[in-house]
């Protein structure tokens, strides 16, 4: 079986994909694991997923450029000129 | 934001990793890349595996408790890299057990300086400092791979590599500043290794004309590498009081590095299976490798 | 005291030789690479023992005669096959924890020893699991039975019996070494005795 290997670095990080061992059961897979990915102390924590328990998520569909959901999607920069001139000009 | 499409077509794919672009394993490769991939990172696994062999010898011969321990954590990382690496070879199609097979049926490579014996506690020294070094610099020019799983392991095979530059480096300064003997050790170590070193990168092939250049498999021509090689460590060779066995060896004032050029028939000799220890450490492995499938069925069979 | 612990130093670094021979040639690389640091762990705490009995641990490791060393038969065997390895290795884990749990009252460091060795047992005892029906592997264990007594004291052996399931037998004793340790420490200071005594490396 494969087991994808997540590892934590520090307390508090995300875990994030490491690599992979092929082992038959959970027992192997920790006990190789252990060694490849924190031998030397370089991981807090792992999480060992059998390949196939992996649910992969690839496509999305962006067929009509919903702006307003991205940083892009706004142009602050023209208006706020503008905004400071009018601002500047107004009587005090 | 659009999802990247990954062209299905063979220009444009070239165009697109020359462009830095990545792709994943279920992404669409022309033949010709995957096939080239696969074969150079399945060598460069034989290479880590072979590597322990010359290494090996020297764990159980190593003259204090800390270099034991030292050695012993490096030739664990080689292993290490070894599984990192067929790993991704064998989620491109090619399993660890043929890639295995392959190898010590001569039908594979590995790199040139693994075919060669290690004679005194010096090449331990030497190897750790100098070969690692030669390895590192290829290494690195892996890390923005087109092929992302393989880039990706490079990262932790590169920091991992950094601690065995530094205890090459230990091991060399304490024999050359130890006894007269010690020194020699060292000095005969570097005559020795030093053809196989200058041969390493490979042969000057222009970078436009190599296929792992061009498909940006990796990001540096062999004689870009050879170069930085050569400025990063014969300064180091020579501030020790250390010679090396070239005398056109020399620095140009444009920086670049003038040297003997190295017989290159020599280097396809070795490569193909021809080098002082190739068949030898061959017949080593493929007999531990007959002996233990026994485990394997037991383990991994079930 | 002295004598008891020179004995568990000196098996923990030839079992730990013995098992650094493994890397490269285990049956598969994620294996080897979990059994090297095995190897390391044991001579790590080789070496911590012997720093409680000497200023100088490397002397202590490498420059005395032969017949000074206090090793156990079981772990000089040279065991180039994986049976006989992982049998010796199950074997010596549980005896070793017989021992060193007895002297957690005495050895502060005996504590930190015992965290490190739960993952060997872990290991040890996920291999015995796996081929406890293999043939090959019992009669490993069988073979290797004498041996393994021969680490503990005879106060202690009936702890191990219980523990590994066979009966006492006479045991190859502590104090006779077998002809496999001198071509081990013929090895393991071949580099170190080129260069005069004090040398550094």
């Amino acid at each position: 079986m494969i087991f994808e290997v997540f590892r934590q670095e520090r307390k508090g990080q995300a875990f994030e994909h490491a690599g992979s061992v092929v082992a038959p059961d959970t027992d192997f897979a920790e006990a190789w694991a252990r060694e490849q990915y924190g031998r030397r102390g370089e991981s807090v924590a792992l999480w060992l997923v059998p390949r196939d328990a992996i649910h992969d998520v690839e496509d999305w569909a962006d067929e009509f450029d919903l702006k307003y959901r991205r940083v892009d999607g706004y142009s602050i920069k023209a208006r706020l000129k503008e905004a400071r001139e009018r601002a500047a000009s107004r009587p005090r | 934001m659009a999802a990247v499409e990954i062209p299905r077509d063979e220009q444009a794919f070239l165009a697109y990793v020359q462009d830095g672009g990545q792709v994943e394993v279920a992404d669409w490769m022309p033949d010709d890349y995957r096939a080239k991939l696969v074969k150079f990172i399945e060598m460069h696994g034989n290479s880590e595996l072979m590597g322990v062999l010359p290494e090996r010898e020297w764990i159980l011969r190593a003259p204090t408790l800390q270099r034991k321990l030292a050695l012993t954590a490096k030739v664990q990382d080689e292993v290490g890299h070894a599984q990192l690496i067929y790993r991704v070879v064998e989620d491109l199609g090619k399993p660890r057990e043929q890639c295995l097979a392959d190898l010590v049926d001569g039908k594979s490579k590995f790199h040139n300086v693994f075919h060669y014996p290690t004679k005194t506690w010096g090449d331990v020294g030497v190897i750790a400092w100098l070969v690692d070094a030669a390895a590192i610099i290829s290494q690195k020019a892996l890390l923005k791979c087109s092929y992302a799983p393989y880039a990706r392991i490079m990262k932790k095979i590169c920091w991992e590599e950094s601690f065995h530059i530094l205890h090459g480096r230990d091991v060399i300064l304490a024999l050359v500043t130890g006894t007269q003997e010690q020194f020699e050790l060292v000095q005969e170590a570097v005559d020795r290794w030093w053809g196989p070193l200058m041969q390493f990168h490979g042969n000057p092939i222009p970078k436009e004309e190599d296929p792992m250049y061009v498909w940006r498999i990796k990001s540096q021509g062999n004689e870009e590498a050879r170069q930085q090689f050569l400025e990063g460590y014969v300064p180091q060779i020579w501030e020790l009081g250390l010679t090396v066995p070239d005398p056109k060896l020399r620095r140009r004032d444009d920086g670049a590095w003038e040297y003997t050029e190295p017989d290159w028939d020599e280097l396809k000799h070795v490569v193909t299976g021809h080098g002082p220890m190739t068949e030898e450490r061959l017949a080593f492995r493929r007999g531990f490798l007959d002996r233990e499938q026994w485990v394997r069925d037991v383990v991994l069979a079930a | 005291m002295n004598e008891l612990l020179l004995g568990l130093a000196d098996d923990e670094l030839v079992i730990g030789w013995r098992d650094s021979e493994w890397t490269g040639i285990a049956p598969m690389l994620e294996e080897d690479v979990a059994f090297s640091s095995i190897a390391q762990n044991e001579i790590g705490h080789a070496r911590a023992v012997y720093q409680l009995l000497s200023d100088d641990a490397d002397a202590l490791a490498f420059d005395r005669a032969l017949d000074d060393y206090r090793c156990a038969p079981l772990v000089e065997l040279c065991l180039l096959d994986w049976a006989h390895a992982i049998a010796r290795r199950w074997l010596y884990e549980v005896a070793d924890e017989i021992r060193i749990t007895a002297l957690m009252g005495e050895l502060p460091l005996a504590a930190k020893i015992n965290r490190e060795e739960a993952y060997h047992r872990m290991h040890a005892e996920m291999w015995h699991e796996r081929l406890r029906d293999e043939p090959r592997f019992r009669t490993a264990v069988a073979e290797l039975w004498p041996y393994a007594l021969g680490v503990l004291p005879p106060e202690q052996r009936d702890a191990l019996s219980a523990r590994v399931g066979l009966p006492i037998v006479d045991a190859f004793e502590r104090g006779t070494h077998t002809d496999e340790l001198a071509p081990l420490w013929e090895e393991m200071t071949v580099v170190r005795r080129s260069a005069p005594a004090g040398a550094q490396w």
